[in-house]
């Protein structure tokens, strides 16, 4: 008897020990080192810097780290200087939370930039809104953290604290819908999720426009991000008979299923949301990669003229790791942090009130300037008034833009 | 196109991977009633292993076929002396405690690793990419075999034809059999119980570090977090198959995967089921038979009945 229960502890534990490696902290980095004089105001990052979306999580740290060192130097904010403190939700709803609660805490922080995931927005969300502290995601793209649960019929916006310069699934999925059936004229569609905020989010988005414009669902699945071999799901989609596949997820997940798609025998591109937009995808996915499709919030970077300068900065400040898919929102967040802090300084005579979280919260609203992305401000829900989006394909092991607009549905 | 062909080929594979893990948690269980939970990492460190071979050791471009068998041995030598400095300086000072001590120290062994390889292994926080055997994939009527799967197809039934003589026909077998019957009768009768623990060890961490080198093979990257969730399912396979008999491990391995695949490509057939049976519900489906297995047969399927010793 001794030994089955023994059995049983260690059945326990083991799923204990899953939720613990979960959440287990590893400590953020202390971004800025300018500290010279007049009132520090903090700009809390909070992103993935460890683990499987770390290479996303990195970049948003380093952009708003560049946005707070170009308004210390240009002494943007006169009486103020900005600092960075970035801390790891390793992309852990419990983890983002915990964060939450320590920038709350920490009087001098003004502004959030971050988070990179919408299932660890919607951990953060209603404890930033109780503190009154402002919070502008680069990355989240799930309607309902901006335009309630019931968004598709009757929009409000649960939360006054939060704003985001990326745009939503509501108009990137059925952009991707739109660009697969009528310029790259597939007919039948295989959807993949991992049930995710995120991807579930995406993949409905997705299919309520692809059958709307006429094309076919052919079979779908829901997978499970913590497994690697989804040769099982390959053989279903070859069996299916799909011309293309459709994954809601993330690039850790993405590379593996489109490798084992192609190995399986089914030579269907697969296309992706912004989740999948990484260098590490077309790493991950090998030579299974080549002519897969992602759809990203704005237009690339690199085309921009706005963003020329940005480039140049960060390649000058000489950030470890590459800007990423956010860079330039994540810039442009913490700049629209620094652009309603400027404010509520200037309003009250140069100096920060003793309500200036409130004060930079409301201050947010109005928030309106040239960023490195175009033209940054809020529309009534906290959402990016910029509706851009572009459709990259993996070509040649890298992915290049095939198609930029602006989706009006 | 019939379905199920493929869809068997890919659970034989890889519940053949749980399978060659299990052995190890099976064998350490069989002989010191020590569930080694560090085991998932000793499988991870045997695939930076076999990496480290191809990329710091061996010459730039080397061929797979001559790069393979020298990845492989640098993966069972990393694996063993993981395994063999656990048993050393973590279980041994504790094979007198309670039995919880030791469980838990695999426990934190296991997330030390993990943290070693992430903080020190080049790269070692992201994924890092595998190399992979040129050409293929064969098709076999309607199935298809990638060129990595070869590998686990030939080395999985190899090495526990291996095991199963070495267990079976040899001295040290034998000794190992004697040891996991009864230790003190054992030492009595002469056997050298350290050896054969150290031995037991030595052994599970190889078969995982021929596990690894499939997995690498199989999937194309190695990560510091991948033993994690395949040793929790090798060792559900190991509790399946019978935990303490090598052949059930393999039994249970077989099972387990092939249980997940055809859980993903049938359940959603059935009227009505249709939202249970996507992949992310195929690890509910594979602990439904582990518990149906353990209402009807609580020793596993291949498991001795172990109510009358301890």
């Amino acid at each position: 008897m001794r030994q089955r229960s023994l059995i049983a502890i260690t059945a326990a534990l083991a799923a204990g020990a899953l939720t613990l490696t979960a959440c287990g902290s590893r400590g953020g980095d202390k971004g800025s080192d300018s500290d010279s004089g007049g009132t520090i105001v903090t700009i809390g990052v909070d992103a993935p810097l460890t683990g499987d979306l770390s290479a996303l999580g990195l970049g948003i740290k380093n952009s708003a780290d560049l946005a707070a060192k170009t308004a210390n130097k240009q002494n943007y904010v006169k009486g103020v200087t900005f600092k960075v403190e970035a801390l790891d939700d390793q992309a852990q709803p419990s983890s983002g939370q915990q964060n939450a609660t320590k920038f709350v805490a920490n009087k001098s922080v003004l502004g959030v930039v971050g988070p990179l995931n919408s299932s660890v927005a919607e951990s953060m969300q209603k404890v930033f809104d109780d503190a009154k502290l402002v919070q502008v995601s680069p990355a989240n793209t799930n309607p309902a953290l901006s335009q309630g649960v019931n968004w598709q019929k009757s929009k409000t916006r649960p939360y006054k604290s939060y704003f985001r310069t990326a745009t939503t699934d509501a108009i990137q999925g059925p952009f991707a819908a739109q660009y697969m059936y009528n310029e790259a004229k597939k007919r039948k569609v295989f959807v993949i999720d991992d049930k995710k905020t995120y991807g579930a989010g995406l993949a409905a988005t997705f299919t309520e426009e692809f059958k709307k414009l006429g094309g076919k669902v052919v079979g779908t699945d829901h997978i499970n991000p913590e497994t690697k071999d989804f040769s099982a799901v390959a053989t279903k989609v070859k069996k299916s008979g799909a011309d293309m596949v459709y994954y809601g997820g993330e690039y850790p997940q993405a590379g593996p299923l489109s490798r084992q798609i192609k190995a399986a025998g089914a030579k269907v591109p697969l296309i992706g949301g912004d989740g999948i937009y990484s260098a590490d995808f077309i790493k991950l996915a090998g030579s299974g990669g080549e002519g897969d499709f992602a759809t990203s919030v704005g237009a690339p970077v690199e085309e921009l003229p706005s963003a020329k300068e940005f480039i140049a900065n960060y390649e000058a400040a000489g950030y470890k790791e590459a800007y990423e898919a956010y860079g330039g929102y994540s810039y442009d967040s913490a700049w629209a942090i620094i652009e309603a802090v400027k404010k509520v300084v200037e309003d009250n005579g140069g100096k920060l009130p003793d309500d200036a979280r409130e004060k930079v919260t409301a201050a947010m609203q109005d928030v309106s300037f040239d960023g490195v992305t175009g033209k940054v401000s809020f529309d009534e829900f906290g959402d990016a008034t910029n509706k851009q989006l572009t459709v990259y394909s993996v070509q040649k092991g890298a992915w290049k833009p095939v198609k930029s607009g602006t989706y009006t549905g | 196109m019939n379905e199920l062909p493929q869809q068997l080929v890919n659970g034989l594979l890889l519940g053949s991977m749980y399978g060659l893990v299990a052995i190890g948690y099976t064998m350490v269980y069989g002989i010191v009633q020590l569930i080694n939970f560090a085991h998932g990492e000793i499988f991870m460190v045997g695939g930076f292993g076999a990496l480290t071979v191809y990329l710091y050791v061996l010459p730039d471009g080397t061929s797979m076929w001559v790069a393979l068998p020298l990845m492989l041995l640098g993966a069972i030598i990393v694996s063993v002396l993981t395994a063999i400095g656990a048993e050393r300086f973590a279980y041994r000072p504790l094979r007198g405690a309670p039995r919880l001590a030791p469980l838990i120290t695999a426990i934190g062994l296991s997330l030390a690793l993990q943290q070693a390889v992430w903080a020190w292994y080049p790269g070692g926080e992201d994924s890092l990419n595998f190399p992979q055997i040129e050409g293929g994939p064969f098709e076999i009527g309607s199935v298809t075999i990638q060129t990595g799967d070869i590998f686990l197809f030939v080395v999985a039934p190899i090495s526990m034809a291996i095991l199963a003589y070495f267990v079976m026909r040899t001295r040290t077998g034998r000794g190992m059999q004697a040891t996991a019957q009864d230790p003190d009768t054992a030492k009595l009768m002469g056997i050298n119980t350290d050896r054969i623990i150290v031995i037991a060890f030595a052994l599970g961490a190889a078969f995982a570090a021929v596990g690894a080198v499939a997995y690498g093979l199989k999937y194309g990257q190695v990560q510091f977090r991948m033993g994690f969730i395949l040793g929790l399912k090798a060792f559900t396979a190991a509790v399946l198959g019978g935990i303490g008999n090598i052949y059930g491990a393999m039994i249970g391995g077989l099972a387990l995967g092939i249980a997940e695949t055809l859980a993903t490509a049938y359940i959603a057939d059935i009227p009505g089921m249709h939202q249970f049976g996507s992949q992310s519900w195929a690890d509910v489906w594979a602990f439904v038979l582990l518990i149906l297995v353990l209402l009807f047969r609580p020793q596993g399927l291949l498991g001795e009945r172990v109510a009358d010793r301890a």
